[in-house]
């Protein structure tokens, strides 16, 4: 399989051949960042598309079509437009907490790209607790989402923060759960150690029956996660007009639109990694020629794939459901997720202690 | 300059005499090259994405919903995503009438807009008052309130119009200078000034 | 009905009684509340559905209100005329809002447009007007000076307070005014620009955390007294007003007053345009279901549906495009018929939208109604008991689904209704989710109707010869049927010229504005948008 780092070793020679080992580090750090920056914003504006053209297939329209070859560019024209809308200042808000709110979205959902295993050899940092700092990360943007609520100083952002501030805590529960289900049968927190643990079969069918449940446990509270229908509750469009961040407008309003994407990517590579291998490609155990084909299809590619899969899977939910009430929500965590997502564990347990796994 | 809205032909659309002079009076005193395709850009990505304030008060608005489904389905052009808060929208579709009650309203909502803003008035009671002009409490066009770029006459206007009427909207921003030069902006002040909202010192 | 205006005149000596089919009883306004009284409670009468209260300035002979009501029991219409006492400064009449919970809002909307006090009425505040509007438009003598009341930018003003009118112990009248909200409510302000509200109706909203404690609902940002302006058309002008209270019921309401019409001027229609017009009717009534099925989805969050259902709404809004020329305000409906025969395609396009209703309906099903999410957020919520519908003359498939057969065709039947088999949907639940059902049935219902009709459509002419200029003899008349929202009531009085005196539209739509605060009281906010979009209403319908 083709190994990526051999770029990443290449160009860490090249640089410490010509300066200094701090300098070629902070040059390092630079790339990378604009790197992450530049496909940060890239995914962001594919997946503002994506959603539009597969919402519009399921509501048997056409979608975007006019701005580019299919509309290509739709999301680049509406880009443009956001960066020079006007920034509206309001008088009455704590304009410190205000600015910072939009801020803080983007960089949770920034630094959990950090551990995400982009292709074979091609991750930021892979640190033996990656999947904890992913979590620990991801739960930072709930902050961003009270700080805007809070600071806007209007009764119905101050609501919609609230209900993600109920939202987010109790959901974040069943991810945590049911990524520690799969930390179980992994052996490992460290991203690189859960890939590698999948190279012979994906935890979906290793873990096989809790495996299973977990991963539909995790799409749920995932997609509460991010605030998408049917859990998008904070901005219930009809009920909040538009939730938290109403009174945002131009990029700070972008901020919080792109980092809904984001995160929402960042939800499904992170099920394609506990779940579907990350970057590794399908290997049936046994079927060798067929293992070899699939290794010729880049790791990128797989890992992209299965996240923008199980992105689909998760727009589908948003296009089909309709929304939950908060005392819904809250029960079907509290009651039912929760107490199944338990039993779940233990299931995994006792199946890793008696080796009933495959 | 032609003034193109999408993928519609020149020739297709070369029917507002409006535009055409704007046109004119951009071009007569020439532009900065730098600055002039600075502005292009810029105007490509207003001009394709302009999106909608979920805003209306009668006919014409159930008009602007079918605009959205599946038979006209104005997500072809990108206007699908209407905002409900109206600091994250760019233009207004007054869809249907404004009465005494609903003016000091609508005004605040045109205000709370954030810029570049634009208003399309839309049908003969947004334009005139229409069937409704001679009532007491109907406000007779939505003119001396905000300043109007497009009107769709109709009652209600067929979507096909409606869809006419923001592809109109489209090219008048296409020729729009953000960097200096004849600006609607400066236009746009001097109606606001001359139209302050009563009761409220700046 | 014989039996009640007997007893009526036993009890009330008083009272002066006209008419026969629809009678219309006068009575002194110090007399006026022990009537209503015995007019709801009475074994013989039990008048308990109020349908109107229509207010009236009869220049000289002073101003007063006719309150037509109906007994959900006997069926029988009467109205009851009360001249106001006091002079035109400030002309009272006793309330009967403690007789009929929904009067409490006719009465205030009396009191907006005529400026009559009713005595006791817990909520006496203008209605569609803003509290500083000077004047009281539908007087005779209203000033319509534009400078009187002009556009004005400035922010309405808001007061937390509304007024009571009593009479003391020396019978002067005072003003007390009463809190709306308790000082420590947090009230949020929905609309009147929001996205759930279908238009600009205006709910503040007391809430307890997630729960609604009380709902304070401003009318009149779409008020553009259609009453008024016709007064000043003549009778085949005023026509077109009717597309554009309920844009969906635009074919119900025009039939309504073209019969209204019709019946003053004694002109007899042909069977053909009967028949048009009941098919046209039907196919607005499934068209404005579909509509409603989808808007209500939406609010729930499900958008998709929306696009589901338009497709069949946007199918016969292609039918209707190809006969009357418009997709929306058609205007077909005319004195004395239709004004177009019927496009050459029509029957066989009736029968394509006929074949595709059912498959369509049970995609409804399956997509939404059968959804655990769905049925959570709608069984349970909003329940509105029978004798509550009753009370605030919750009419339509709203009504129904508490259980109450209030459907005029059936009632009252005009047109040819009568001779027509179709169902009368009813549920007894109550809640968001019998309202729903309701809907999805009456489509299948209307689909019944109309293919009972489409294969034999009758020969003759669409439309008899009226008079170039209508004058209608002096007189009242009143008329009920069913728009696609419940009973569209209508009560004219002509002085014999070629325009209405006085032409009331009762419509379905303020009632259900009224009942708002009653059923979500306790409930969440989202379930506020529940059944706010279950009720249907239609803003433009209630502002008129």
């Amino acid at each position: 399989m083709q190994d990526f780092s051999f770029i990443t070793t290449w160009i860490d020679n090249s640089l410490r051949s010509l300066m200094p080992g701090w300098l070629s580090v902070t040059i390092e750090c630079l790339l990378i960042g604009v790197g992450l920056l530049l496909v940060y914003s890239l995914l962001a504006l594919f997946y503002i598309y994506y959603e539009r053209k597969v919402c519009a297939a399921f509501q048997c329209r056409l979608g975007p079509n006019r701005v580019g070859p299919w509309g290509l560019l739709q999301s680049f024209a509406d880009m443009f437009k956001m960066l020079i809308k006007e920034i509206i200042h309001l008088n009455h808000v704590d304009q410190f907490l205000f600015a910072l709110a939009p801020y803080l979205v983007v960089i949770a959902s920034m630094l959990a790209f950090a551990v995400l295993p982009w292709g074979n050899g091609l991750q930021v940092i892979d640190f033996n607790i990656g999947i904890f700092f992913l979590l620990a990360v991801s739960s930072i943007g709930v902050l961003g989402i009270l700080l805007a609520g809070w600071s806007s100083n209007n009764k119905f952002t101050l609501i919609g923060s609230l209900r993600s501030g109920a939202q987010m805590v109790s959901y974040e529960l069943s991810v945590g759960l049911s990524i520690l289900t799969m930390i179980c049968l992994a052996g490992t927190m460290s991203v690189g150690g859960i890939v590698a643990e999948q190279a012979d079969l994906w935890f979906i069918f290793k873990g096989h029956v809790p495996a299973v449940i977990a991963f539909v446990i995790y799409m749920i509270a995932g997609t509460a996660e991010t605030n998408r229908g049917p859990f998008d509750l904070p901005e219930a469009e009809s009920e909040l007009t538009a939730g938290y961040h109403t009174e945002y407008s131009g990029i700070h309003f972008g901020f919080f639109y792109l980092a809904e994407y984001l995160n929402l990517f960042i939800v499904s590579g992170v099920a394609a990694l506990m779940f579907f291998g990350g970057w590794m490609p399908l290997h049936i155990p046994g079927w060798d020629a067929f293992n070899h084909i699939m290794d010729y299809i880049p790791s990128v590619v797989w890992f992209l794939g299965k996240a923008f899969a199980l992105s689909f899977v998760i727009i589908w939910f948003k296009w089909t459901f309709p929304r939950l009430r908060i005392d819904h929500l809250l029960a079907l965590e509290w009651k039912y997720l929760l107490p199944i997502n338990l039993c779940n564990l233990v299931l995994m347990v006792l199946i890793i202690v008696f080796n009933l796994h495959f | 300059m032609e003034v193109t809205t999408k993928s519609m032909p020149y020739e297709a659309f070369k029917d507002n005499e409006y535009i055409e002079s704007l046109v004119k009076q951009l071009q007569e005193s020439g532009t900065n090259v730098v600055v002039g395709s600075l502005d292009k850009l810029i105007n490509w990505g207003r001009s394709n994405s302009i999106w909608p304030l979920t805003f209306a008060t009668s006919c014409c608005g159930i008009e602007f919903v079918c605009l959205g489904a599946a038979r006209f389905d104005m997500a072809r052009f990108g206007w699908e995503v209407a905002r409900s808060s109206p600091r994250q929208a760019d233009f207004m579709m007054v869809a249907g009438t404004i009465v005494h009650r609903m003016v000091p309203v609508f005004r605040r909502l045109y205000d709370q807009l954030a810029e570049p803003k634009y208003v399309i008035a839309c049908g003969s009671c947004a334009i005139s008052g229409g069937p409704f002009k001679n009532s007491y409490h109907v406000a007779k066009g939505i003119e001396d309130i905000v300043p109007v770029d497009v009107f769709v006459p109709g009652c209600p206007p067929r979507p096909e119009a409606m869809i006419y009427g923001i592809m109109q909207l489209s090219r008048k921003i296409k020729v729009e200078r953000f960097f200096g030069g004849v600006n609607r902006q400066e236009k746009q002040k001097e109606f606001l000034a001359a139209h302050p909202v009563e009761g409220v010192e700046d | 009905m014989a039996n009640i205006t007997e007893k009526i005149s036993k009890l009330f000596p008083q009272a002066v009684i006209e008419g026969d089919t629809t009678p219309q009883v006068t009575i002194p306004a110090e007399q006026w509340h022990d009537l209503a009284l015995t007019l709801r409670d009475d074994p013989d009468m039990k008048m308990d559905y109020l349908i109107t209260v229509v207010g009236m300035d009869w220049k000289e002979e002073g101003l007063g209100a006719i309150y037509y009501m109906m007994s959900t029991e006997y069926n029988n219409i009467l109205g009851v005329k009360i001249l106001a006492q006091g002079d035109r400064s400030m002309p009272v009449i006793p309330s009967a809002a403690d007789v009929w919970k929904v009067a409490t809002l006719f009465e205030r909307e009396v009191y907006d447009f005529f400026g009559i006090i009713f005595l006791d009425n817990p909520d006496m505040r203008r209605l569609f007007l803003n509290i500083d509007w000077v004047g009281y438009p539908l007087r005779k003598d209203y000033d319509a000076n534009p400078d009187i009341n002009p556009v004005s930018t400035e922010n309405e003003r808001q007061t937390d307070f509304t007024q009571v009118y009593t009479r003391d112990a020396e019978d002067k009248i005072v003003k007390n005014d009463v809190r709306v909200f308790e000082k420590e409510d947090f009230v949020v302000n929905i609309g009147p620009q929001h996205p759930a509200t279908h238009g600009v109706l205006r709910f503040r909203t007391a809430v307890d955390g997630e729960t609604i404690k009380k709902i304070d609902v401003y009318c009149g940002y779409i008020h553009r007294g259609i009453e008024k302006l016709c007064e000043n058309l003549t009778y085949p002008q005023t026509l077109h007003f009717m597309d554009r209270m309920d844009y969906f019921s635009a074919h119900n309401y025009h039939h309504a007053l073209c019969m209204l019409y019709e019946k003053a001027a004694g002109i007899e229609i042909s069977r053909r345009a009967q028949v048009i017009r009941v098919i046209m009717d039907e196919l607005s009534r499934i068209a404005s279901h579909a509509l409603f099925i989808g808007t209500y989805c939406m609010d729930l969050g499900a958008t998709t549906m929306l696009f589901y259902a338009l497709r069949v709404r946007e199918q016969i809004l292609n039918i209707m495009e190809r006969t009357c020329g418009a997709r929306m305000t058609f205007n077909y409906e005319c004195i004395g018929g239709v004004m177009q025969d019927l496009d050459k395609d029509f029957v066989k396009d009736v029968k394509a939208l006929l074949d595709i209703i059912p498959a369509n309906i049970k995609e409804y099903n399956e997509v939404f109604t059968g959804n655990v999410i769905a049925r959570n957020r709608m069984e349970g919520v909003g329940v509105l008991s029978r004798e509550d519908a009753i009370a605030y003359a919750i009419t339509g498939p709203s009504g129904r689904a508490s259980g109450w057969a209030c459907d005029m065709r059936k009632l009252h039947p005009y047109s040819i209704y009568s001779e027509l088999d179709f169902e009368e949907v009813t549920a007894t639940e109550g809640d968001s989710m019998a309202r729903f059902k309701c809907r999805l049935r009456e489509m299948e219902e209307s689909a019944k109707i109309i293919s009972q009709l489409i294969d034999n459509i009758p020969e003759g002419e669409y439309c008899v010869k009226v008079p170039k200029v209508l004058k209608l003899p002096v007189g009242k008349w009143f008329q009920i049927s069913e728009g696609c929202r419940g009973a569209f009531a209508l009560y004219l009085e002509s002085d014999g010229s070629t325009k209405p005196y006085r032409l009331k539209l009762s419509t379905p739509c303020l009632a259900q504005a009224a009942v708002v605060d009653h059923i979500t009281r306790g409930e969440k906010i989202a379930d506020l948008i529940t059944i706010g979009g279950s009720l249907d209403y239609i803003v433009p319908d209630i502002d008129r």
